[in-house]
């Protein structure tokens, strides 16, 4: 059967993608952010999956104002870079598993959550960074790859109690896959940052920390949390945070299993206009 | 139902909504076309021309010539839609966000780099933070 072994959490900022990209990885500046994922890279070699569920948003690339889903499940075979206006980044397509993104779109449809399904989509900075922050420069991705983009550019956007069943809801249908497969769960985004208007350049260092601290001890209790506490309190665009507690969801204890290890963390500011935070969790064997 | 009053009682801050969403959607239409290079070159080449081809309003237009970034937000636009003018101009994502607060490119990066802004007094709207700049509308 398929299992979800861990979970990676890790925000996905455009201007890390530039800098990775533009072969800045060791200048001081962008040195300090790429240190973080040291530890991951090594991790990865170890536990490379068969497949990564990595749930991130669109920026306005794929997805317009003129169709604007909550949640949408990739089931296509594969998935170009897009050009965000700057060009197409230089990675490797994304290739899905379109049979198991079937199963979950069915198994989750049918657990009440109305995704939709799509097939053609060019997929931004959101999923691409990270993949490059964590796999570096690649000839092809290690793993197959379903993305799940979440709406959280225009309000209201889901909960963080919605996204935790959601995780939950995508556990269960991934264990009923009868095919031996080792899966990841990334949550992507965040943290604080605000990119618009007089309040722009806010970072909430104490917050986001404690953030990190209640999705490893409390992710039931922060589920709960508001939406507008993630406006207020880690800007507008930290909002994007609330995709984290999809793949905390997905993780055993929240379906009455054992907690899960924190491989590692990692917590940095600033990247471009953005706190950087980073979290590996571990499903015990 | 709309969103609950408390996300107006942000200093600083627009949050994108359905109802800015309606304001601002052939602004933010407009914002997309220019993903495709021969768009862009066409609206660089005659910005006002290339502006009067959309359904946007005399004031959303001025706001894009104007690159008054702060004036579209509250004329319905989102920076991640207005973010393809900034591409289009050359612009990073910072000096975006930076152009938003009144402070200078230098200044805002310097802001980034011992931490960012502080979440002290700007919180709510009537406190006393650096972002408590008075909303236009």
């Amino acid at each position: 059967m398929a299992r979800i072994t861990a979970s990676l959490y890790t925000s996905h900022i455009p201007a890390v993608g530039a800098a990775f990209d533009l072969g800045k990885t060791q200048e001081p500046y962008w040195q300090k952010v790429f240190s973080g994922y040291e530890f991951t890279k090594q991790w990865e070699k170890a536990h490379t999956p068969d497949v990564i569920f990595l749930v991130y948003n669109d920026h306005a690339t794929a997805f317009s104002l003129a169709m604007i889903p909550t949640f949408a499940i990739m089931t296509g075979p594969e998935f170009a870079p897009a050009d965000e206006g700057y060009g197409a980044r230089p990675v490797p397509p994304v290739i899905g598993h379109p049979e198991l993104a079937a199963h979950i779109a069915s198994e989750v449809i049918q657990q009440d959550f109305d995704l939709t399904m799509v097939n053609e989509i060019d997929v931004d900075h959101g999923l691409t960074v990270p993949l490059s922050c964590v796999f570096g420069k690649v000839d092809a991705w290690p793993c197959k790859i379903i993305p799940f983009a979440v709406n959280v550019v225009q309000h209201p956007v889901p909960s963080g109690a919605r996204c935790f069943a959601l995780g939950r809801a995508i556990a269960k249908a991934i264990a009923s896959y009868p095919e031996d497969l080792n899966v990841q769960i990334w949550g992507t985004g965040g943290m604080s940052h605000q990119l618009q208007g007089p309040r722009a350049g806010l970072i909430n260092r104490e917050w986001d920390n404690a953030f990190l601290d209640k999705l490893i001890d409390d992710p039931v209790a922060l589920s709960k949390m508001p939406n507008i506490d993630y406006v207020r309190e880690a800007g507008s665009e930290g909002i994007e945070l609330v995709m984290w507690l999809i793949a905390r969801g997905a993780m055993a204890d929240a379906a009455g299993g054992p907690k899960p290890k924190v491989a590692h963390r990692f917590y940095h500011v600033p990247a471009s206009n953005t706190a950087v935070g980073h979290l590996i969790m571990e499903n015990a064997v | 139902m709309s969103l609950g009053k408390e996300f107006k009682d942000v200093p600083g801050t627009t949050v994108f909504d359905a109802e800015q969403s309606r304001k601002g959607y052939w602004l933010n239409q407009f914002c997309m076309s220019l993903m495709k290079a021969p768009n862009r070159e066409r609206f660089k080449a005659n910005e006002r021309a290339y502006l009067d081809e959309w359904k946007m309003s005399e004031e959303q237009k001025q706001a894009v010539l104007d690159r008054d970034l702060n004036r579209c937000i509250a004329l319905g636009g989102n920076i991640y839609f207005l973010s393809k003018i900034g591409a289009t101009d050359g612009k990073s994502f910072q000096q975006m966000a930076g152009s938003m607060t009144g402070m200078s490119e230098h200044d805002y990066r310097e802001m980034m780099i011992k931490g960012g802004r502080s979440i002290d007094g700007n919180r709510r709207i009537g406190e006393h933070g650096d972002a408590q700049r008075p909303k236009k509308d």
